[in-house]
């Protein structure tokens, strides 16, 4: 007996339904559910963070939550992080501008985390920087220059203002 | 890495939900942050045949402070608790605790009072409920109970709350007037378990010397451990107090066991260790407070 539920999800500002079982978790959802694979799986236990997505604003492990627990809340996913004419966002800029990503897999939870925590702390020092980002895991290791990402794109959304 | 399937409830009172969990008795769990079921359950650690989310009860959400302390509600979130201003105003050691709790993106999601009915011995809240004095509500149909840490943690992952019980609410009394609190930990990463974490309370007497001190330690015993030390430091300057003969009689309370993270000896050491540091942190507190 499957036990399936119809939801309503606002997924980067679209108004999305979709028909899942309970057991489905949210990451699951979005990627296969809604084709939505900028939301990367890694440890699917709630440790390396590559899942972060943004539920109602706030960073959170999809891999740690059943879809059916966020009916009728907003997402926002890496897609989500870019600016309204599709050009790339603040944090996903600063990555390239700083050779912030190597492989590539953990960063769409860097940027999804790094995005909100700049909301909240728009002029983060080096060492808060780090800190936003110690539950995030990179394998390649690259988390010098993903530091100096959050301060360079705390420097874009700054000159975006003036 | 997938759950198994399982029938989902979502009631939107306190009623209805103790009623799903007197039908579902021993076959269901709550879900509330979720944030150490859904990994229990992925693992298959875990696998109840009903989930009763409690996220969208009216009224559970809440954290209320009154003279007598702190009320937080069963969906508060970690974050919420951090982050409010007048629960740090009358218990400080809620948010110097639960900063050590995992990360901030799980304490986004994460409740204290789940945590608590986790009861993981590392879990720093059942350390701050134990040490505080605190109390745990738990609601059934038709009945209601409240139970100190010393009733609530029954062992390691295990607590009182029982078939058809909902843990509501959980009360940490206010901090007294003259007294400082502390949270120290050590853990093999931020943002991870602790291998040994200790909360502390001093509280001055009229003269501004230590009156009574104790600590409250994770990670050293199936549940959280409370030891009085106040025969160790009191009567002692708050500026300076000299804390060694208070972690070693910690260190000889505690009785550790040796897992694939610390030996036993390494945890004792670290007991001793770190609610020397707490306790010096916590009097100078006191001693601030009390200026």
């Amino acid at each position: 007996m499957t036990d399936v539920h119809e939801l309503a999800l606002t997924v980067n500002g679209v108004p999305r339904t979709l028909r899942v079982p309970a057991r489905r978790l949210l990451s699951d959802a979005l990627r296969h559910d809604l084709g939505l694979t900028g939301t990367h799986v890694g440890c699917e236990h709630g440790v390396c963070g590559a899942c972060t997505v943004l539920v109602d604003g706030r960073p959170v492990r999809s891999c740690l939550l059943f879809a059916v627990s966020v009916d009728g809340s907003s997402v926002t996913t890496v897609e989500g992080c870019c600016e309204p004419d599709g050009s790339l966002g603040p944090v996903q800029q600063a990555f390239w501008d700083c050779h912030g990503l190597q492989c590539g897999f953990c960063t769409p939870g860097f940027v999804t985390t790094i995005t909100a925590y700049l909301d909240e702390n728009p002029e983060p020092t080096a060492e808060e920087a780090r800190e936003a980002i110690a539950g995030n895991l990179c394998r390649c290791t690259g988390y010098q220059n993903i530091v100096a990402s959050v301060l360079r794109a705390a420097e874009i959304r700054r000159e975006a203002r003036v | 890495m997938k759950p198994s399937s399982f029938v989902y409830h979502r009631p939107t009172t306190i009623e209805e939900a103790l009623d799903l969990l007197a039908e579902i008795g021993s076959d269901g769990k709550v879900l509330a942050g979720g944030q150490s079921l859904v990994p229990l359950m992925s693992m298959r650690l875990a696998a109840p045949a009903h989930l009763v989310d409690v996220n969208r009860i009216d009224g559970l959400a809440g954290i209320q402070t009154d003279v007598d302390g702190v009320r937080v509600g069963a969906t508060a979130r970690h974050a919420d608790v951090e982050h409010h201003e007048a629960a740090y105003a009358a218990v400080p050691l809620l948010r110097q605790a639960v900063k050590h709790v995992a990360h901030p993106t799980i304490r986004n999601r994460g409740t204290t009072v789940g945590s608590l009915a986790h009861a993981d011995p590392s879990g720093e809240m059942t350390a701050v409920l134990a040490l505080l004095g605190g109390t745990v509500t738990l609601r059934r149909r038709g009945g209601e109970r409240r139970l100190a840490a010393g009733e609530f943690f029954v062992g390691p992952l295990e607590s009182a709350v029982g078939p058809g019980e909902l843990a509501v609410e959980a009360f940490f009394p206010r901090s007294a007037p003259r007294s400082g609190t502390a949270w120290a930990e050590v853990s093999r990463r931020h943002g991870d378990y602790a291998v040994c974490g200790v909360g502390a309370v001093v509280t001055l007497g009229e003269d501004r010397r230590v009156g009574a001190a104790k600590v409250g330690l994770i990670s050293v015993g199936p549940t959280p451990v409370v030891v009085d030390v106040t025969d160790a430091i009191v009567g002692q300057s708050a500026d300076a107090v000299e804390a060694e003969r208070a972690g070693r009689l910690v260190m000889d309370t505690v009785d550790p066991d040796a897992d694939i993270h610390a030996t036993a000896e390494y945890r004792r050491h670290l007991a001793g260790t770190l609610a020397a540091r707490a306790l010096t942190e916590a009097a100078a507190r006191a001693s601030e407070r009390a200026a």
